[in-house]
C-alpha cells in the first residue's frame, strides 16, 4: 500500500535502527518525549521499543486530546444531552471516556440519544436531517481537528442551520509543551514533535523550544520509519550539541503550516484566558472558544452548563502519566482498578492514551515474555 | 447427555456484576465472554464439561450430534456480497463445521417488525433457501414473531442447526501443543469492513464484498487430508481473529505467536483499517476459519486447503508457543512485537 509499505520496509527499518545504535552514546541515557498520543500508539503497536537500544527512553507526552479533558467537561457535555430534544454527537474516541455517572456509551445504553460521527460536518448533516431536534457536537482535539470544527460552524451560519451547536473543547499544543518544560520534575533531552498538529500549525511555533529551551525537536510522521528517522535526527543534534527544529514529516507538514486552516480557525475561535487540563491544572491561553459572531452555535451560550469541577479519583495518577513523570504501569490503578473495560481515566480508553497503548500492546508482553523470536 | 462429574464444585460461578447490558456484551469480545461465563454458563450449562466452543457435541440415545444456535441482527439487511438471509444459514453451518460437524438440518426463527415490506422478507427467505441448498443443509421448521413498528430493526433471524460429527476429528483446546501451526483459510476483515462501509456513515468507498460462505467444503478437505492432526478450529466472526485466538490461549494455557506479514489481508481492508484506526485482527469475518494443526502435518494441511475451491489464499500465520502464556503476540518482520488482546467493546473509529 502506497505511503504505508515504504515506511514499514524491514530492511530500511533495520538500517535506521543500526544508525540509531551508532549515534547513541552508550555512556549516557536519552530521554525523548513523543508529544503526540498517536506516536505513543505507533511506538507500541509497531513494537519499536523492542528494536531501540535500552538507553533511549521514550517518554509519553500530553498529546491526547481526549485524555487531557477534565471529567467535568464530559459531565457538562452529557448534562446538555439530558434534554430529550438534544442529539449528542461526538467522535468515537469520546464514547468510552468516563464521566462521573458513566461514559457517553453507558448513557446511550440508558437511552440518551448519543451518536458517533466521523467529522463535525456529519453532525451538521444530522441537524439538517432532524429539524425538530437539536444536534450538539462535542468538539475535541488539538489544532488537528479545530479547523474542521471551524469550517462546520461557518457552514452552519452560512446555511442558517439553527438547530446545531458545538460544545468547544479544542485545546492548543504549545502551552502544554511549555507546561511540561516548566515542570520541575521533568528532564527531557529532546522532543519528537507532533505530526498531525503540525500539518496545521507548521514547524515555526516550536522554534522557541529549540532556541530558548535548547531542546532539539523533530516533527515526525507515524509510521515506524518516520519515528525512527525522527530519533536519528534528534540523536545527531544531541551528539553535535545543536538544538533546532527539524521536519521529518515533510511529505505532509509544510514549514509554515496550513494557512487556509489557520485562517478559518482565526475567524471562528479565540483563545480562552485559561482552561483546565486533566492532571495539569489550569493552563493560560491553552484552549479555544467560539467567538461572539458564532455565539448562536456555541453550546456554552445556548445551554445552561453546570460547569462543575470534578476531581479525578485520588488514587488515579493520570496527571503524572500525562506529563510523562510516571510510566502507565507505575500508576497505582494500572491494570487493577483501571482497565480498558472499566477505565478510571480517559488515558485507558482513548485511541491516543498512553495507558491504553501500554495495556493493549505491551503490558502482558512484559509480564509473560521470555525469549520470543520470529517463528520460522 | 454427558455426565456431571462434580456437582459440588461448578466450573463457573455467577459473578456477572455489570450494572446493565451494553452493546459490548454482544460484540463478541471480553464483555461477551464475561456475560456468558458469569451468568449464562453457571445457571444454564453448569453440566457442560467442555470449554466454550462454537457448537455442543452431545450423545442422545447413543447417537452423537452437534447442535448450535446463532442470531442475526445485521444492519443493513443487504450488503455487497451477501444479506442477512445468507448469513443466517452460513453462520450456523460454519459454527457446526468448525466444531467438527456437518450441518444436516436447521430450524429458524424470524422476528419481524410491523411495517417491513413483504418483498424484503421474501428476498431474504429466498436467499436462505438458496444458501441452504448450496450448503447441503435442510431447513425443517421455524417460528415467526412480529413486534410493533419501532421495536426491532426491520428483521432479525435466528437459526438453530443440528449436525453429524465429521469422522476422524477430535477437536479440543486441550489437545493444542507448543509448536503446533496456526492456519487461516483466507484474507480477514472483508465482512466487517464491508458492513461498516455499507452503513454509509463513512464517506469511504471500497470495492469490497462480505466473505459470507459455508466453510464446510474447506473443513472437509482439511479433515480428509490430515484429520487426526487437527487440534482445534474456530470461525473468527465478531471480535475477529484476535478474539478467537485469545480464547484459545485462555482455554489451553499456551501462547500464540503470529507473523504479521503472513496474515492475509486485502489492500482495501488494510486501507480502511489504517484510516479508521482499527486492527484487522479485531474485524469480523463470515467465511473464514482458523485451524491449529500438528507441525508435521502443517504443510499437507495447507496444501489441502489451497487445492480446494475458495482456499487458495490460505496461509500458515503463526504457531503455538509456551510463551506468552494466555496471550497473542504479533511479531513484525523487523523484530518488533505487540500483544493483541481480545476486542474491548465495539470497534470505534478514531479521529486523528
Amino acid at each position: 500500500m502506497k505511503y504505508v509499505d515504504e515506511f514499514r520496509e524491514p530492511a530500511l527499518i533495520t538500517r535506521t535502527v543500526e544508525e540509531i545504535k551508532r549515534l547513541a552514546d552508550t555512556q549516557r541515557q536519552y530521554r525523548i518525549m513523543e508529544v503526540c498520543g498517536g506516536h505513543t500508539h505507533a511506538i507500541y503497536r509497531f513494537g519499536l521499543k523492542d528494536v531501540l537500544p535500552s538507553n533511549i527512553e521514550l517518554i509519553h507526552g500530553p498529546g491526547c486530546p481526549v485524555c487531557v479533558l477534565p471529567m467535568g467537561r464530559i459531565d457538562d457535555g452529557l448534562s446538555m444531552a439530558e434534554d430529550p430534544s438534544v442529539i449528542f454527537a461526538a467522535f468515537g474516541d469520546m464514547m468510552r471516556v468516563p464521566g462521573t455517572h458513566g461514559s457517553p456509551l453507558e448513557h446511550k445504553a440508558r437511552g440518551m440519544d448519543i451518536r458517533i460521527v466521523y467529522s463535525p460536518t456529519d453532525a451538521l448533516k444530522l441537524a439538517a436531517k432532524n429539524p425538530d431536534r437539536h444536534v450538539m457536537f462535542f468538539a475535541i482535539g488539538f489544532e488537528t481537528t479545530a479547523p474542521s470544527t471551524a469550517l462546520t460552524l461557518m457552514r452552519a451560519k452560512a446555511e442558517g442551520i439553527r438547530n446545531f451547536s458545538v460544545f468547544c473543547n479544542h485545546v492548543t499544543i504549545i502551552p502544554a509543551i511549555r507546561a511540561i518544560l516548566d515542570s520541575p520534575d521533568m528532564r527531557i533531552d529532546a522532543f519528537i514533535g507532533p505530526g498531525h498538529v503540525s500539518t496545521v500549525i507548521g514547524c515555526r511555533p516550536y522554534e522557541w523550544i529549540a532556541r530558548s529551551e535548547r531542546k532539539p525537536i523533530a516533527v515526525s510522521g507515524f509510521e515506524p520509519l518516520d519515528i525512527l528517522q525522527g530519533i536519528v535526527m534528534l540523536l545527531r543534534q544531541l551528539r553535535d550539541g545543536e538544538s533546532k527544529v527539524e521536519n521529518q514529516y515533510k511529505r505532509v507538514v509544510p514549514w509554515e503550516g496550513n494557512r487556509a486552516a489557520l485562517r478559518v480557525m482565526a475567524e471562528v475561535f479565540q483563545l480562552r484566558p485559561y482552561f483546565e487540563w486533566r492532571g495539569m491544572g489550569f493552563i493560560s491561553q491553552s484552549a479555544l472558544r467560539i467567538n461572539d459572531q458564532f455565539a448562536a452555535w456555541d453550546a456554552e451560550h445556548r445551554f445552561h452548563i453546570p460547569g462543575v469541577r470534578v476531581t479525578d479519583p485520588k488514587a488515579a495518577q493520570c496527571g503524572e502519566v500525562l506529563k510523562g513523570v510516571l510510566k502507565p504501569a507505575q500508576c497505582k490503578l494500572f491494570a487493577t482498578e483501571c482497565t480498558p473495560e472499566r477505565p478510571v481515566g480517559a488515558l485507558m480508553v482513548s485511541s491516543e492514551g498512553s495507558c491504553a497503548a501500554y495495556f493493549n500492546y505491551e503490558h502482558r508482553k512484559a509480564s509473560t515474555l521470555t525469549n520470543i523470536s520470529v517463528p520460522a | 447427555m454427558s455426565t456431571v462429574t462434580s456437582i459440588d464444585q461448578p466450573r463457573y460461578k455467577v459473578r456477572f456484576r455489570d450494572p446493565q447490558i451494553e452493546m459490548a456484551h454482544g460484540a463478541g469480545g471480553k464483555a461477551s465472554r464475561r456475560l456468558i461465563e458469569g451468568l449464562f454458563l453457571p445457571l444454564l450449562c453448569e453440566a457442560s464439561p467442555e470449554p466454550l466452543s462454537d457448537a455442543a457435541h452431545v450423545r442422545i440415545n447413543g447417537a452423537s450430534i452437534a447442535i448450535t444456535t446463532d442470531s442475526f441482527v445485521v444492519k443493513p439487511l443487504r450488503f455487497p456480497g451477501g444479506s442477512i438471509g445468507e448469513l443466517a444459514v452460513n453462520g450456523t453451518v460454519n459454527d457446526l463445521a468448525v466444531s467438527g460437524a456437518r450441518a444436516e438440518v436447521l430450524v429458524t426463527t424470524f422476528v419481524l417488525e410491523a411495517g417491513l415490506p413483504s418483498s424484503v422478507l421474501e428476498e431474504e427467505v429466498r436467499a436462505m433457501a438458496d444458501t441452504a441448498r448450496q450448503a447441503g443443509v435442510t431447513i425443517v421448521g421455524g417460528d415467526t414473531k412480529v413486534v410493533e413498528h419501532g421495536k426491532a430493526d426491520r428483521m432479525y433471524i435466528s437459526t438453530c442447526g443440528v449436525g453429524s460429527p465429521i469422522a476422524g476429528l477430535h477437536l479440543s483446546a486441550g489437545a493444542v501443543r507448543p509448536g503446533d501451526k496456526i492456519l487461516l483459510s483466507g484474507p480477514i476483515g472483508d465482512h466487517g469492513i464491508t458492513i461498516l462501509l455499507a452503513r454509509g456513515e463513512l464517506d469511504l468507498e471500497a470495492n469490497l464484498r462480505s466473505d459470507t460462505r459455508s466453510v464446510l467444503p474447506l473443513v472437509e478437505a482439511l479433515a480428509s487430508a490430515v484429520g487426526g492432526s487437527i487440534r482445534w478450529m474456530r470461525d473468527p466472526t465478531r471480535g475477529g481473529v484476535a478474539t478467537s485466538l485469545n480464547e484459545l490461549t485462555r482455554d489451553c494455557g499456551l501462547g500464540v505467536v503470529l507473523r504479521e506479514e503472513s496474515i492475509p489481508l486485502r489492500d482495501e481492508v488494510r486501507g480502511a483499517c489504517e484510516l479508521l484506526g482499527l486492527d484487522p485482527l479485531h474485524i469480523a469475518n463470515e467465511g473464514q476459519f482458523l485451524a491449529v494443526v500438528s507441525p508435521e502435518c502443517a504443510n499437507a494441511a495447507l496444501e489441502s486447503l489451497r487445492a480446494t475451491p475458495g482456499g487458495h489464499e490460505a496461509r500458515i500465520i503463526g504457531e503455538i508457543r509456551k510463551q506468552p502464556a494466555g496471550a497473542v503476540l504479533v511479531v513484525t518482520s523487523y523484530g518488533g512485537s505487540r500483544i493483541v488482546d481480545m476486542l474491548v467493546g465495539d470497534p470505534l473509529p478514531r479521529i486523528c
